[in-house]
């Protein structure tokens, strides 16, 4: 296991950092739960709109682009944990680990290159 | 230079021989968590008044000036007004999803917080998959950004959130790129490796062409991550008012705005972890005299020297370049970035395999 600061093991400091962040978020909603007014208006609750009702429905339709880029985005994100560990130990690996991993990238960049020349990556 | 770890090891030692392991591991937990909060919050602060000050002497300002010396009290009275300001919650709003982004946002920033080394032996969570984690975690805050948009009910937190999903997953991308490139080089993800093994050089100097397009494409990366101008569109001030945070207000602000200049914080310190040598002093081989005194300089002080370096590169870029549309950032993420990246591994690779670095 990793010892890290104070001889303790890093899973239990990752824990510590965790409790932390809650903690402090909790912390400060209760201290500003206790000291800040409270008021209630109608007008208060509406979403702000630069002083316009708003009109229809607030969850409206947006672009498709944002989900192509988010399907692309999952692609490249596991292709990226596959290479980390690769990374890692290259160096050992020598020129066989770079021509092995030069097949997987190619395999990448075609599909990239794919997506590109469908028109994934244009915001039309 | 001064090693962090005996004062730890000593303290460890003395709190075990006096009391129960599991105590003695409590104590130290707490410990941590205080000093946590306490460096947290204070850099938070100071880094809130390193911007406006930054951005007033670009624009031929002075910045804060009323409240203390230099106007350095101004942090203060704002995140206590911050604090005593009511807690709005709109009508439709998701209630459950509306509290937790706040969460989501701050404990992403803390926990690649506690990751970064900031001396010698001076570091919280040390993984032998460091940088992995690192990473990781730091993918969190685009949920609770995402979140924060949605639950909020209204038309500009949505866009903002759309366009700041869209934005940090992609630049999060490079940004791991380069990160992977210097993993290369290291041979080693755990975080404590990588600084040691910049000891004779940094890995900038290290690994010339390849680290050097590394840096820049982090660099371009990690101020769109961010969500730092000129790629500050998920908040963009006059299209979106404040973006997927308009209708927060209060602390639950106050956790945005803090995660915010925190994450500027942490990419600068990525980057002088990654690049710059973490708390590594700069050494230049053969002048004995030059590295004794530079070895004379606490191991603390380099780290954050280096770090508030890079972030005022990143405050330069911010008053440098007119705002960028989305389609302009996406494309140059995607058709300039990635590409390079991709094959600055593949060039970083050749460089490491072959021996051709220092």
């Amino acid at each position: 296991m990793e010892v890290s600061i104070f001889g303790i093991q890093s899973t239990t400091l990752m824990v510590v950092a965790l409790l932390t962040g809650i903690g402090l978020v909790a912390a400060a909603l209760i201290i500003a739960w206790l000291i800040a007014p409270r008021s209630y208006t109608v007008q208060k609750m509406e979403p702000y709109e630069c002083g316009v009702p708003t009109r229809g429905e607030s969850m409206m339709q947006f672009k498709v682009g944002y989900y192509l880029f988010a399907i692309l985005f999952l692609m490249f994100d596991v292709e990226t944990v596959f290479l980390f560990p690769w990374a890692a130990i290259c160096k050992s690996l020598g020129p066989n680990g770079l021509l092995s991993v030069a097949v997987f990238l190619g395999v990448l960049i075609l599909g990239l290159a794919y997506a590109w020349r469908k028109g994934a990556l244009k915001w039309a | 230079m001064f090693d962090f770890g005996i004062v730890t090891r000593w303290f460890d030692q003395l709190l075990c021989g006096i009391m129960p392991g599991w105590l003695a591991t409590t104590i130290e937990g707490v410990i941590i968590a205080v000093a946590l909060i306490l460096v947290y919050a204070v850099l938070a602060l100071f880094y809130i008044l390193y911007e406006r000050k930054l951005c007033a002497w670009f624009q031929c300002r002075l910045g804060p000036m009323r409240v203390g010396r230099w106007g350095w009290m101004q942090v203060f009275a704002d995140m206590f007004k911050i604090l005593i300001k009511e807690l709005i919650k709109l009508r439709n709003t998701d209630k459950f999803l509306f509290e937790l982004a706040p969460y989501l946002v701050i404990l992403a920033s803390m926990l690649s917080f506690a990751v970064l080394p900031w001396g010698r032996g001076l570091q919280i969570i040390d993984f032998n998959i460091g940088v992995f984690f690192m990473i990781a975690v730091s993918g969190l805050g685009v949920i609770g950004i995402l979140l924060a948009g949605w639950a909020s009910d209204s038309k500009y937190t949505l866009v903002g959130a759309l366009r700041g999903g869209a934005q940090m997953i992609s630049c999060e991308l490079s940004v791991a790129m380069s990160i992977m490139t210097m993993v290369v080089l290291a041979g080693t993800m755990s975080i404590s490796g990588i600084v040691y093994a910049q000891e004779d050089a940094w890995f900038i100097f290290k690994g010339h062409v390849p680290a050097i397009i590394a840096f820049i494409i982090y660099l371009i990366a990690a101020t769109a991550e961010t969500n730092r101008g000129p790629f500050d569109l998920p908040e963009a001030e006059h299209e979106l008012t404040a973006g997927y945070h308009t209708e927060y207000s209060g602390i639950h602000f106050g956790f945005f705005y803090l995660a915010e200049y925190l994450n500027l914080f942490i990419v600068s310190g990525i980057a002088a972890l990654m690049f710059l040598g973490g708390w590594m002093p700069l050494h230049i081989p053969g002048c004995d005299g030059f590295n004794m005194v530079m070895d004379w300089i606490p191991s603390v002080i380099w780290f954050l020297g280096k770090a508030f370096f890079i972030s005022f590169i990143i405050i330069w870029f911010k008053w440098s370049f007119p705002r960028v549309r989305i389609d302009q950032l996406l494309a140059m993420e995607w058709k300039y970035l990635m590409p390079i990246g991709l094959f600055n591994i593949a060039l970083m690779t050749v460089v490491v395999v072959y021996g051709w670095h220092f």
